[in-house]
């Protein structure tokens, strides 16, 4: 079984974003860019997967700009066998909808049985291209996934759903994305790393597959949230329990 | 201008309070039209939230489950009428509207926080670092609503009810099972008052000092990913950027640092309380009220004195 996972590039998770003062978006010059971490739990599971003789091979794939080759390599170097770069340099990211049908031309080219995605980008936290790829290809989907079982013709799923646990099964192939507790990812070696440089890497454009990646959501304003003052110090939990009662809160 | 809303269900009931905020946000761009994927009796409840012009309920099993390839079905089938189709911010919701969205050939706009007009919504991108406006260039919108942003419409509502039929199983999932949390506290999305516990709190024992404060202000218990991935917490009390996002009236951070991903889930609360025994966490930076203190003394003090 052949297991595709999608990864992107996006901002690191411990950088503090700076909306720009024209309103325009926000600052990412020389700003730590990273695997986003649902990703690298998919990546993760995948090989896992592998280790475990269920998988046969694990490709990945990135749209995105050139520079979202460290991605690729980054999983690589984790343990997956290939990767695919699809180049799409418009400036700016392409929305969840064009992300979804270039996905679904490789998932024609590549057949894999399984595509595991993370449930969300750290960015823009859509929560939406896996759910999308899974309308487009008319298969099944499991969200939010915490654990995931390969069984004859299925995967058996268990969610993190509002209220709790949720287990269904999907008919393969099959679309999986990925919730924080399904693993936790390893670290790539120095010799891995230094492995998955040799490691195949196709690179193609978005035009290749002949997807149409006009955004239907245009960006009108970029601005900062409404802020928020830090209050005061309260020397004990007699003042907590007095400045509560002032405000009518207990 | 017609709306399409997909109601809150779980185990056969209606998830009023969602729901609710669902309508009271959707109501803001024209007549709001609920689909009830459940039993009569649901939609019958749905019927009475002023300001729904309709109810459409679906009975048939297939629905029953939240498995988001039946349901994106059935509301494309239905989805002509509508120049909105959108939805409560939950597992659900985001679960099923992608889908619908794709096959409709539309793009999906997710935790909309504020309707601006008809086709211009904001919504938080970057772990709610930044606000962005978005305008959408296609026919049907398709949108889920981030709930702790919109008050809940009232009662008093006397809407029709319809049955809807739909295509019924696909046959791509299937339903196993649920493990819900049985719990007499209210609901994280919708409580007045929430006491949360970090990594902080160190053990599922000890996590008990937290629901201690909580049962004694009737809160709901919240907690932070440190917390929930080391097993102190199940995963349905995560709150931030990828857990719940709450607005409660109070919220109570205990041994919580104060992480973006953290603070993203509930710098909107109306009063915050931290206590932590760090003085320079970051969460007092979003703090009314701060209290440097070890919060195995502090908790149960708190507790007992109030
Ligand atoms: C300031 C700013 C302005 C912007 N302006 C525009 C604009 O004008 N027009 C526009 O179209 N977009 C614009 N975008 C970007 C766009 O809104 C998002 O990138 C897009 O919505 C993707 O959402 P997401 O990354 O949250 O996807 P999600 O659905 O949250 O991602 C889930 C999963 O899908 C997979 N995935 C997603 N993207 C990729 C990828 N590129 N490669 C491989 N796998 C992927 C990953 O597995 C990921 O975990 C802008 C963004 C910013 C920050
Ligand atoms: C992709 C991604 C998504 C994430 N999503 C979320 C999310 O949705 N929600 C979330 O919460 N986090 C999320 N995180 C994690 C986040 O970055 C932080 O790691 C997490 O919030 C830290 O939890 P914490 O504050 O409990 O633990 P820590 O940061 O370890 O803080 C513990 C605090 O407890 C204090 N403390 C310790 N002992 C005591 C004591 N006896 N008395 C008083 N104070 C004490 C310490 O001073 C410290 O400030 C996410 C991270 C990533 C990468």
């Amino acid at each position: 079984m052949k297991v595709l996972v999608p990864v992107k590039r996006v901002i690191d998770y411990n950088v503090k974003v700076k909306v720009k003062a024209d309103g325009t978006g926000v600052d990412l010059a020389n700003v730590k860019m990273s695997m986003n971490p649902f990703d690298e739990i998919s990546v993760e599971e995948a090989i896992r997967l592998k280790e475990a003789g269920v998988a046969s091979e694990v490709v990945v794939v990135s749209i995105g700009e050139k520079k979202s080759t460290d991605t690729i390599r980054n999983a690589l170097a984790m343990g997956a066998d290939r990767g695919i770069l699809v180049t799409e340099d418009q400036g700016v990211d392409i929305e969840p909808l064009a992300v979804a049908k270039i996905l679904a031309k490789v998932v024609e080219e590549e057949a894999p049985e399984l595509v595991i995605l993370g449930k969300q980008a750290i960015d823009n936290d859509m929560n939406a291209t896996g759910q999308m790829l899974a309308a487009l290809l008319g298969w099944g989907q499991a969200t939010f996934a915490s654990e995931v079982k390969i069984e004859e013709g299925k995967a058996v799923v268990t969610r993190e759903v509002d209220g709790g646990l949720q287990t269904i099964s999907v008919n393969l192939p099959a679309i999986v994305t990925t919730d924080l507790r399904l693993n936790e990812p390893r670290y790539a070696s120095l010799p891995n790393i230094m492995k998955a440089k040799k490691k195949p890497l196709d690179e193609k454009t978005a035009a290749d597959y002949g997807v149409d990646t006009t955004p239907r959501l245009n960006v009108v304003t970029t601005e900062e949230p409404a802020g928020r003052e830090a209050g005061i110090k309260v020397g004990s939990v007699d003042e907590l329990i007095a400045k509560l009662k002032e405000g009518g809160l207990v | 201008m017609a709306v399409l809303c997909l109601a809150e269900t779980a185990n056969g009931t209606l998830a009023l309070d969602a729901t609710a905020k669902a309508v009271s946000a959707g109501a803001k761009l024209g007549d709001v039209t609920l689909l009830v994927c459940g039993p009569a009796a649901a939609g019958d409840e749905a019927a009475k939230i002023a300001g729904v012009a309709k109810v459409l309920v679906a009975e048939d099993a297939a629905y029953a489950n939240g498995l988001a390839e039946n349901i994106a079905d059935l509301i494309v089938s239905l989805a002509g009428d509508y120049a909105h189709i959108i939805a409560p911010a939950t597992t659900t919701g985001k679960n099923v509207l992608p889908r619908v969205a794709a096959l409709l050939d539309v793009m999906v706009i997710s935790d909309v926080i504020e309707v601006v007009d008809g086709d211009t919504f904001k919504r938080p991108v970057y772990a709610g670092n930044a606000v962005q406006t978005v305008k959408s260039t296609d026919a049907t919108k398709v949108i889920s609503f981030r709930t702790s942003t919109f008050d809940a419409a009232a009662d008093g509502g006397s809407a029709a009810v319809e049955s809807v039929a739909g295509a019924g199983d696909k046959g791509l999932s299937a339903f196993v099972e649920d493990k819900v949390v049985e719990s007499d506290r209210p609901e994280l999305t919708s409580a007045k008052v929430i006491v949360s516990g970090g990594r902080g709190v160190g053990s599922e024992e000890s996590f008990a000092i937290i629901e201690a404060l909580a049962d004694k202000l009737g809160a709901a218990v919240g907690a932070s990913r440190a917390a929930v991935d080391s097993g102190f917490a199940p995963n349905d009390q995560q709150v931030g950027q990828t857990g719940k996002v709450v607005a409660p009236e109070l919220y109570i951070a205990c041994g919580i640092s104060g992480a973006i991903q953290h603070l993203a889930g509930m710098k909107d609360s109306k009063v915050i309380v931290a206590i932590n025994k760090d003085e320079e966490a970051p969460i007092f930076q979003v703090a009314d009220f701060g209290l440097v203190a070890d919060l195995f003394d502090a908790v149960p003090e708190l507790t007992s004195k109030l």
